[in-house]
């Protein structure tokens, strides 16, 4: 028994114990988030339910659990509930609301209804119903569930053509004269605040503003006249025998799950997953796609990488190669591994106040005066959230940066001072080669570290919902002061800001999902060039 | 030497020399005079004057410790790297004092060349590692580097083995190959003096001979001074060998007689292997 002791047996195994515990813990953990934010994009039984009092609701369920106590007192087993969506929040009956619990005792029939469908709208979440009429120009040209169905599958494209001509024309042609309007509006405020309001400069401003106005004018008339025009509208049934008349361009997508296979079912899956992730989101975030958020997302941690990466490692080099290493550098060196201790809401808050208002403020002053009050750079964008993240994050390169010069062999230095290079072509030529993989390893857990912040983004520059990404086809092309949307902050406002929880729970399991795979491909781009260079550059071992 | 010598060779001295300081077998190169260097207070080389004479193979040997690795690295002032390190004496080389301070170190450093007991490639290419000397002197034409890569590594007997993987990385050879290619690069600069601290210290008996061979090839351009303790090999390539022990120069002279004669029974005790 001593011997067992003595072997260190029981060490390993309290060691490996450990390692299995951390990793059953990891796993399980993406596992859940797997499971609940993969299944949201299945298409769903659709089932009628009619209960003890006479009425039905038709919708799928979400959720079963135990009653609770306080809901059945006294009685010894209150049973079971389940919450059924039930969409039509339009409808006054529902108020508002996707969702219903239903007392599963007082449920007195539960059938399948064949011809159910699922409406995807652009406006008021989803229709459950079935189709009873499809009309063009008021007048009937299909009745009943399958020819209803066929004319409006039919007409969608259509509907989807026209609803991106407005989008179109919205975006690109009148934000174009918009821009154009806004710029000369601007010249004209500055030459104002010159104190000019009238001369020859005002005169051709507004010379040029004119055709601009017809312009505009002519546009507007266009989207009024494209608005007008319908493909068609469909009158569907609803619960508690009501019905509810939608325009064709108003429906994103259309499904009879019920009618459904597997084939069809697994290709409506990979649709809602690439609409997921290619669209903009709608129903204040709690339907339609994240696209926005993952761009922002991957440029702000790739713009943080661009600030971060030189100011780790010129600081770590002074540190390291040029400071008189003593007492004060080992008390900067301590200072800088706390400052990854910081909470990050402070380098917000920091970032807020020097980079926002100090140097923002005055840059608007100096370059965009003529648009003040209103602040171009004075607010936060994702300039100043990649920068605070950068600074959030340079302890981490500048200690992996550190590491790195520590483990470079001596006298691969003097190697090339004795050729008569100075410190500095040394540091240059042959030591920063040679420390590329350590700096890499640093920018790795500098990235998993930004990409997954969201405290000091929500002061410096996320939004809930940016109306224009922070780089696009419009000149110049970069949008440094633009503000963005972030996956991580969008998790935080689906899930806890939201009007409609329970719509927006599954979302919230998907969208870290997808802010998980990010921020493992990000790593794993720099995994693979980390690699690449330690072949080239690997020290040998002799 | 097209790439020219940078410092003219004064005229030597009528006089008659100080017999301590003549030169076995040759011209001064190399001349130590009264050298005494300290690390934070130890002393580590006590006194010593003596000269390397050019074109030679100059030998220091002596155990562990002696400061024989000490006197080689003031030559290219390597010691100038550690903190707290000081001297007094004068060291002159091609009859320049290198620890004049109007003395750009680098400029030292090309005129003196080194290789370590340890091979140390850089993380590059083999062709960039022997480049990298021409290139710091600011040579960026193509065809001059190609030239002085070929020359350099046929100098350093590498040309054949290497001519066709000059593009590879020179982590991925032998360790023999790597300390010829050490070698090939001192060269690349031509530097007049070549210091060698144990180069043959971490290779096997045959990329020993071949490194050893290298030497009579080198010395007709270059003045060689190679620490080794080994015994063998110091009476295998040096025409002139001094023997160091703490810090002390014992005896210096020519190779030939030191090892079939010496003067100093402690020399004598070394090299019939008694200590060390």
């Amino acid at each position: 028994m001593k011997r067992f002791w003595k072997d260190g047996d029981p060490w390993i195994w309290l060691t490996g114990g450990t390692l299995a515990v951390c990793l059953i813990f990891v796993a399980g953990l993406v596992f859940l988030i797997t499971v609940s934010g993969m299944g949201i994009f299945w298409p769903q039984e659709i089932l009628r339910f009619t209960l003890a009092d006479g009425k039905t609701v038709l919708g799928s369920i979400a959720q079963s659990e135990p009653m609770p106590k306080s809901a059945k007192p006294g009685s010894a087993d209150p049973g079971r509930r389940i919450q059924v969506k039930q969409g039509n929040r339009d409808q006054d009956l529902n108020a508002g609301v996707d969702f219903v619990w239903i007392d599963e005792s007082k449920i007195t029939g539960r059938d399948v209804v064949p011809e159910a469908v699922l409406v995807e709208r652009r406006e008021w979440g989803n229709l459950f119903g079935t189709i009873k009429e499809v009309r063009v120009d008021g007048k009937p040209i299909a009745q009943g569930p399958e020819k209803g169905l066929e004319a409006i599958l039919v007409r969608m494209p259509a509907a989807r053509a026209q609803a991106d001509k407005i989008e179109s024309l919205q975006k690109r042609d009148i934000g174009a004269v918009n821009r154009s309007q806004d710029r000369i509006r601007l010249q004209l405020k500055g030459l104002a605040l010159e104190g000019t309001a009238s001369g020859p400069a005002v005169d051709r401003l507004q010379a040029q503003m004119k055709p601009l106005d017809e312009q505009y004018a002519q546009l507007a008339q266009k989207l009024t006249d494209l608005r007008k025009v319908k493909t068609g509208t469909v009158l569907f049934g609803i619960e508690g025998g009501k019905e509810k008349e939608l325009d064709i361009e108003n429906i994103v997508r259309i499904i009879e799950p019920n009618r459904m296979g597997l084939f069809s079912k697994a290709g409506c899956y990979l649709s809602r997953l690439w609409e997921f992730l290619v669209d903009d989101p709608r129903e204040s975030n709690t339907e339609g796609g994240v696209f926005p958020a993952i761009f922002g997302t991957v440029m702000m941690v790739l713009l943080m990488s661009l600030f971060v990466t030189p100011l780790g490692i010129l600081a770590a080099l002074y540190l390291r190669e040029y400071a008189k290493q003593g007492t004060f550098v080992s008390l900067v060196r301590i200072a800088v591994n706390n400052l990854a201790g910081v909470p990050s809401i402070v380098f917000g808050v920091f970032g807020m106040g020097f980079f926002i208002y100090r140097i923002g403020g005055s840059i608007d002053r100096l370059f965009f005066s003529e648009s003040l009050p209103t602040p171009t750079f004075g607010t936060g964008g994702i300039l100043w959230a990649s920068l605070t993240l950068a600074l959030m994050t340079v302890p981490v390169v500048i200690v992996a940066t550190e590491e790195g010069l520590a483990a470079i062999p001596k006298n691969l230095r003097e190697g090339s001072l004795a050729l008569g290079a100075t410190k500095w072509e040394t540091t240059w030529r042959v030591i920063l080669p040679a420390l590329a993989p350590s700096i890499l390893t640093g920018l790795i857990l500098a990235m998993a570290r930004a990409a997954g912040e969201v405290a000091p983004l929500m002061i410096t520059g996320v939004v809930k919902l940016a109306p224009s990404m922070p780089l696009d086809g419009q000149f110049p092309f970069l949008h440094m002061d633009r503000k963005f949307m972030h996956l991580g902050f969008h998790i935080y406002d689906v899930g806890f800001q939201s009007p409609n929880v329970d719509a927006a729970r599954p979302m919230v399991f998907t969208t870290t999902l997808l802010l998980l795979v990010i921020v493992v491909a990000l790593n794993l781009t720099a995994i693979v060039l980390r690699r690449r260079l330690r072949r080239k550059f690997q020290m040998s071992a002799v | 030497m097209e790439m020219g010598m940078k410092i003219d060779l004064p005229p030597h001295s009528a006089e008659p020399r100080d017999p301590a300081r003549t030169v076995p077998g040759g011209d001064p190169m190399v001349e130590i005079d009264h050298l005494r260097f300290y690390y934070t207070g130890k002393e580590a080389v006590k006194d010593v004057t003596l000269n390397f004479p050019k074109h030679k193979v100059s030998a220091l040997i002596g155990p562990s410790g002696c400061g024989k690795t000490t006197l080689l690295r003031c030559l290219n002032r390597m010691n100038d790297l550690i903190d707290g390190v000081h001297h007094t004496g004068t060291i002159k080389i091609g009859g320049l004092e290198i620890y004049d301070t109007s003395l750009d170190i680098t400029e030292l450093r090309k005129r003196v060349g080194m290789v370590f007991q340890k091979s140390n490639p850089f993380p590059k290419s083999i062709y960039e590692n022997v480049a990298y000397g021409p290139r710091l002197q600011g040579i960026r034409k193509r065809s001059t580097l190609d030239e002085i890569v070929e020359r350099s590594l046929k100098g350093a007997a590498l040309w054949e083995e290497v001519k066709d993987r000059l593009s590879d990385s020179a982590l991925g050879m032998s360790g023999g190959q790597q300390q010829r290619l050490c070698i090939a690069r001192a060269v690349a600069v031509e530097p007049e003096v070549l210091l060698m601290d144990e180069p043959c210290s971490a290779l096997d008996p045959v990329a020993t001979g071949k490194v050893e061979e290298l030497l009579f090839s080198l010395k007709e351009r270059y003045t060689i001074v190679i620490v080794t303790h080994n015994i063998q090999q110091a009476a295998r390539v040096s025409d002139v060998t001094a023997f160091m022990l703490m810090g002390n120069l014992v005896e210096f002279g020519a190779a030939r007689q030191v090892f079939t004669t010496p003067k100093d029974s402690r020399t004598e005790a070394f090299i019939s292997g008694r200590f060390g």
